[in-house]
């Protein structure tokens, strides 16, 4: 697939000499999902922000539809939307009035029926006429979304969209998100909750230290990083395991009542046949039987915790 | 060109000055009616004259000057301070715009505005003192370089300032004294040799020189270098801009 966006060799050293991101490659597939994981500090927004055009690169080159972030700013910001991760608003502005500004500021000849369409969808039709002060939180945020869309962009920036927001709104812009990937938008969205990532993202990205650690297909992740367990309940007790189970990443848990069964991915599926039919042999038998896969926060956590 | 975001920054600056419009006229108008009231009858029955002209027409250029070079510098700094201060400059940072673009938008309306309340400033003043204006072109290029001008400057401080303290000190501690030291209120030939040389260092005498001068054809200094100084410091301010473009000075760090 077509990259739409593409940073090469990307660093930042900002004013006071912090390093916030330490060479970062990393190509943006057109029409995909792509979440970044990090924590605090890892150095998300100054990527986004490059990207965006708000602050400086130190060294290195992002390209944005092919252009130059720098030099072609105007080719590359049109095609971009961003909503920040600070929730800034004119508090003296009707909603109307600054999501048209929006667009004006994106050069786009005024459109009614089209803002129109975007504060519908995002519920705030009803509010058009509000000043933003009178706004509650999570309407101002859904205001700086209306605000990203206003001229259409083809790839949009979320810089922790759900924060501070109801599981409701979360919902709804979930399903925003998917509507808009449909329409072929490219979206890139930070976050630090890892479901919001393991739910909607094709793709997993985590930043830690100024670094991108690891980019992968979600799905490509968890086979790869993410560990199974089978967890046998058994009829009977057992106080030692049989020597033909030795080949097989057993152990007996609670009280000798539960045989645990640890795999990694795909490689450790083929064994669970065998495992099965050893057991029959060896006339144990099992009442239950459960599977559990660790979950991207696992795999997160493992990832973080061993570069730092 | 993106006319598009010129337009809407424009606009919707006109919309926030629109609605502060009637504070921001009522002020200046009361101030100047004061100071009509206070220097041009009071003090003015007793002065006549000043090189044949009533005291009361001749501050009027000088009063128009102080209003428009305050209200300028101030709209022009709080326009772009502002969004740096709440946060939403993000957007136009982010916008597919160039700076000359932003300026245009947030200079024009803001001398605009200036431009606004120094008409109306002229028109109250109709109302005390004859006005009689020998050289009406000259006039408004000379106000509306001004405007330009005093805008840009205030642009500038609304980009370097990090508080509302460094916002404010230059329009309310440099600007009144400049003026009132410049000859709004008197001619400089009235003053001992020694303050008539140091009076020649102050920016602000070569404006209401300028300014009167279009007026009543009287003058401090030659019309002319008083036009070259106004196209000096309109040098001066886009220099400062283009390098604060050049390195994103404040902005884009
Ligand atoms: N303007 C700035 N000047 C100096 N240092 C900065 C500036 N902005 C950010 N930093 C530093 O750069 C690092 C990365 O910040 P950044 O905002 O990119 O992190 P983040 O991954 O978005 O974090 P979070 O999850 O908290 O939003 C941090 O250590 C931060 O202190
Ligand atoms: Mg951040």
């Amino acid at each position: 697939m077509a990259s739409v966006v593409s940073i090469d060799k990307l660093t930042k050293t900002y004013e006071n000499g912090f390093q916030a991101l330490k060479g970062i490659d990393l190509e943006i597939e057109e029409g995909e999902i792509l979440a970044l994981l990090g924590p605090n500090g890892a150095g998300k927004t100054t990527l986004i922000s490059i990207i965006c055009g708000l602050v400086n690169p130190s060294t290195g080159k992002v390209l944005v539809g092919g252009k130059d972030v720098v030099r072609d700013f105007r080719q590359t910001r049109s095609l971009i939307g961003l909503v920040p991760q600070e929730l800034t608003t004119d508090m003296f502005e009707t909603v109307w009035n600054t999501v048209n500004f929006s667009r004006g500021v994106y050069g786009k000849k005024p459109n009614p029926a089209l803002v129109e369409s975007v504060l519908k969808e995002l519920s705030l039709w009803s509010k058009k006429d509000n000043m933003l002060r009178e706004l509650s939180g999570g309407m101002k945020r859904r205001v700086m979304i209306a605000k990203a869309l206003a001229h259409e962009p083809q790839i949009l920036f979320l810089d922790e969209p759900t924060a501070g927001v109801d599981v409701n709104l979360r919902r709804e812009m979930w399903q925003l998100v998917e509507k808009l990937r449909a329409s072929g938008v490219t979206i890139i969205l930070t976050t630090h909750y890892i479901e919001e990532a393991e739910e909607i993202a094709d793709r997993v990205g985590v930043i830690n230290g100024g670094k991108l650690l690891l980019i992968e297909k979600k799905a490509a992740l968890m086979k790869k990083l993410g560990r199974k367990q089978l967890r046998l309940e058994l009829s009977e007790p057992l106080t030692a395991l049989p020597a033909s189970l030795a080949v097989y990443n057993l152990t007996l848990a609670d009280d000798g009542t539960a045989l645990i069964h640890e795999y990694q991915g795909e490689e450790g599926q083929g064994a669970i046949a065998s495992l099965l039919s050893t057991l029959a042999a060896e006339n144990i038998h099992f009442r239950d039987l459960s599977t559990r896969q660790s979950s991207l926060e696992d795999i997160f956590v493992a990832l973080v915790g061993e570069d730092a | 060109m993106n006319f598009e975001a010129i337009k809407s920054i424009y606009v919707f600056e006109m919309a926030r000055l629109r609605r502060t419009l009637l504070q921001s006229v009522i002020s200046p108008v009361i101030t100047t009616s004061l100071y009509f009231i206070v220097f041009g009858t009071a003090i003015g029955s007793r002065i006549q004259t000043v090189e044949g002209v009533s005291y009361g027409s001749f501050i009027t250029p000088g009063l128009i000057m102080l209003t428009l070079l305050t209200q300028c510098i101030s709209n022009g700094s709080i326009g772009i301070y502002f969004p740096k201060f709440t946060g939403t400059i993000y957007e136009i940072l982010s916008a597919p715009v160039a700076m000359t673009e932003i300026i245009i938008g947030y200079v024009g309306a803001a001398a605009t505005k200036g431009l606004i309340i120094g008409v109306i400033i002229l028109a109250t003043a109709s109302f005390f003192v004859d006005i009689r204006i020998a050289h009406p072109f000259m006039m408004v290029l000379f106000l509306v370089l001004t405007a330009i001008t005093f805008s840009m400057f205030g642009f500038i401080i609304g980009i370097w300032a990090k508080n509302f303290e460094q916002l404010n000190i230059i329009p309310m501690l440099v600007v009144p004294p400049l003026t009132f030291l410049g000859g709004s209120f008197y001619s400089i030939n009235m003053l001992p040799p020694f303050w008539q040389t140091v009076s020649h260092f102050n920016p602000v005498l070569y404006l209401v020189s300028g300014f009167r001068w279009s007026f009543y054809e009287i003058a401090d200094v030659n019309p002319m270098i008083s036009l070259g100084m106004v196209g000096l410091f309109l040098v001066i301010c886009l220099s400062i801009l283009g390098w604060i473009f050049k390195t994103g000075y404040r902005l884009r760090n």
